[in-house]
């Protein structure tokens, strides 16, 4: 290892929902010295020089080299707090998820429900979901999304997590999105008779979800030919 | 037997072979941007490979258990076609990246004019922030491209020990090791260098500083031939720690250079629901 690792990371999925002072205060406290230093400073210049600069902003240099300063398990943290002391808006969150990496595009994601009060930014959602990389799915499906993405695209996030693993713990607001939608209910249930009719397994997931639609679908599978939990996230929709 | 694969092309290789690699020993790669057989006519398709580079293709390793990184630059033979070369203004942004761990591959390919500039160009770019360079020699007129390669190296502001000179074989191998580069050796079927060749060379110039890889990319090509050459060391007489000096430790300690190494696959990649992600590479 080249830079601190703590294997215990700041929670990843929390980053989204827990607010900025507290995710400060957990992950200043969970960092090595020389970690905790780095991000001071990243998150005071960030602060003295918010919005986009030239072809990249020091802000943006901070928010690339997160992951080898804090460790990879605080990454998501670090750079969620350095996006909000940037003040970034729409414009600046729709560069750096552009020309991101992967872990730098999900802290964008995560960043979302912090600092667009509007609808403005699904269109960065909408992309993460089109991808098959479970980290950006799980993260495209969290608050923001919850909050903002309309009913078709949003079933089918919740469907591709299904398909390709992702736990639907990562989707947020599940219970509230779900209730009463009997076209969610109408999809899972095609989804398990295809399954079914496939001699596969349905996942266990897509019975927790379509009991929270409270909305029974003429071709609902009987729970008992569900006998396994949600297989492991691996990006292809199968 | 740990491997370090430092240079192959995966996003040209299939899950089969990832799911080989890993069950051969190989924990670890780095991925060189280059060449896609197709010449690209635009920098737009660079930035999107260079995209799949730092996202999508660092997902697929890491199921296998396998932590990826790679290398960015823009390579010889493209550096040939003026089209291609406004990508050299974007490669800043992506040097800064984590798991960006050295510029690469660069070097020459015809020996041209343009080649020069831009081997100049991007040993500057490493030096500016803090990367080693991945060089390899060219395949036609090795030995001159070799010593024109290092005239250029020395020239730069980049220090020699923080050059990797690659497709190194038995007319090169002295000279480079000399120069004070790194060392690197792609195995190949037929070709480049074979097992029985690479051993015979690490028993005449020894396993200090040397790196072995397999540069497999969508030709003929073997993932497994770093694995092959340790095998073939353990029964020529190597010591299992010269074996993992030379597949595990060298790539470590060149990459390491970078500051960017982060060789825990589960830390990386599976932040968000605990490790299932790491399936087949538990």
């Amino acid at each position: 290892m080249t830079h601190p690792q703590d294997p215990t990371g700041t929670p990843a999925a929390g980053t989204a929902l827990v607010p900025v002072d507290e995710l400060h205060t957990v992950l200043t406290a969970h960092l090595p010295p020389a970690a905790r230093a780095w991000l001071d400073q990243a998150l005071d210049e960030a602060a003295a020089h918010p919005g986009i600069h030239g072809p990249i902003s020091v802000w943006e240099l901070r928010l690339a080299e997160a992951g080898r300063r804090c460790g990879a398990g605080h990454a998501d943290a670090a750079r969620v707090l350095i996006l909000h002391a940037a003040r970034a808006d729409l414009d600046a969150l729709t560069r750096v998820y552009r020309q991101g990496t992967a872990d730098e595009r999900r802290a964008v994601l995560h960043a979302l429900p912090h600092l667009v009060p509007g609808p403005d930014a699904v269109p960065l959602v909408e992309d993460a979901l089109r991808t098959n990389d479970t980290r950006l799915l799980a993260a495209a499906a969290g608050p923001y999304a919850a909050r903002h993405l309309a009913p078709h695209p949003w079933r089918h996030a919740v469907l591709k997590c299904l398909f390709t693993g992702v736990p639907v713990d990562s989707v947020a607001d599940l219970a509230r999105r779900s209730r009463g939608d009997a076209e969610l209910a109408r999809m899972l249930g095609d989804y398990a008779a295809e399954r079914t009719a496939a001699g596969r397994p349905v996942p266990e997931d897509l019975h927790r979800v379509l009991t929270l639609t409270g909305t029974v679908p003429e071709t609902a599978p009987e729970p008992e030919t569900a006998p396994h939990g949600p297989v492991d996230p691996h990006g292809k929709e199968s | 037997m740990r491997i370090f694969d430092p240079h192959i092309h995966m996003t040209s290789r299939t899950t089969d072979d990832y799911e080989a690699m890993y069950a051969a020993g190989v924990r670890a790669v780095v991925e060189p941007a280059f060449w896609l057989g197709q010449p690209r006519t635009s920098p737009a398709s660079f930035l999107d490979y260079f995209d799949a580079l730092i996202g999508w293709e660092p997902f697929r390793a890491a199921q296998y258990g396998i932590a990826h990184h790679c290398t960015i630059a823009l390579n010889p033979k493209e550096a040939n076609d003026p089209r291609c070369l406004p990508v050299l203004d974007e490669l800043p942004r992506y040097l800064v990246k984590d798991r960006v761990v050295a510029v690469g591959e660069i070097g020459y390919d015809s020996m041209t004019p343009a080649e020069d500039t831009a081997v100049a160009t991007q040993l500057q770019l490493a030096a500016d922030h803090g990367l080693p360079a991945l060089v390899h020699t060219p395949h036609r007129d090795k030995l001159a491209g070799l010593r024109r390669t290092l005239d250029v190296v020395r020239e730069s502001a980049l220090p020699m020990d923080r050059v990797l000179i690659d497709h190194l074989n038995e007319t090169t191998v002295k000279e480079a090791k000399d120069s004070g580069c790194w060392l690197g050796f792609s195995v190949y079927p037929d070709t480049k260098m074979d097992e029985e060749r690479m051993v015979a060379i690490l028993r005449a110039h020894g396993t200090e500083k040397v790196l072995v890889n397999s540069a497999a990319d969508w030709g003929r090509s073997d993932p497994l031939k770093t694995r092959k050459v340790g095998d073939l060391m353990l029964a020529e007489g190597f010591t299992e720690d010269d074996v993992d000096l030379v597949l595990w430790r060298n790539p470590v300690a060149f990459y390491g250079l970078s500051g960017r190494l982060d060789l825990d696959v589960a830390a990386t990649d599976a932040t968000h629901e605990g490790n299932s992600i790491l399936r087949g590479g538990e």
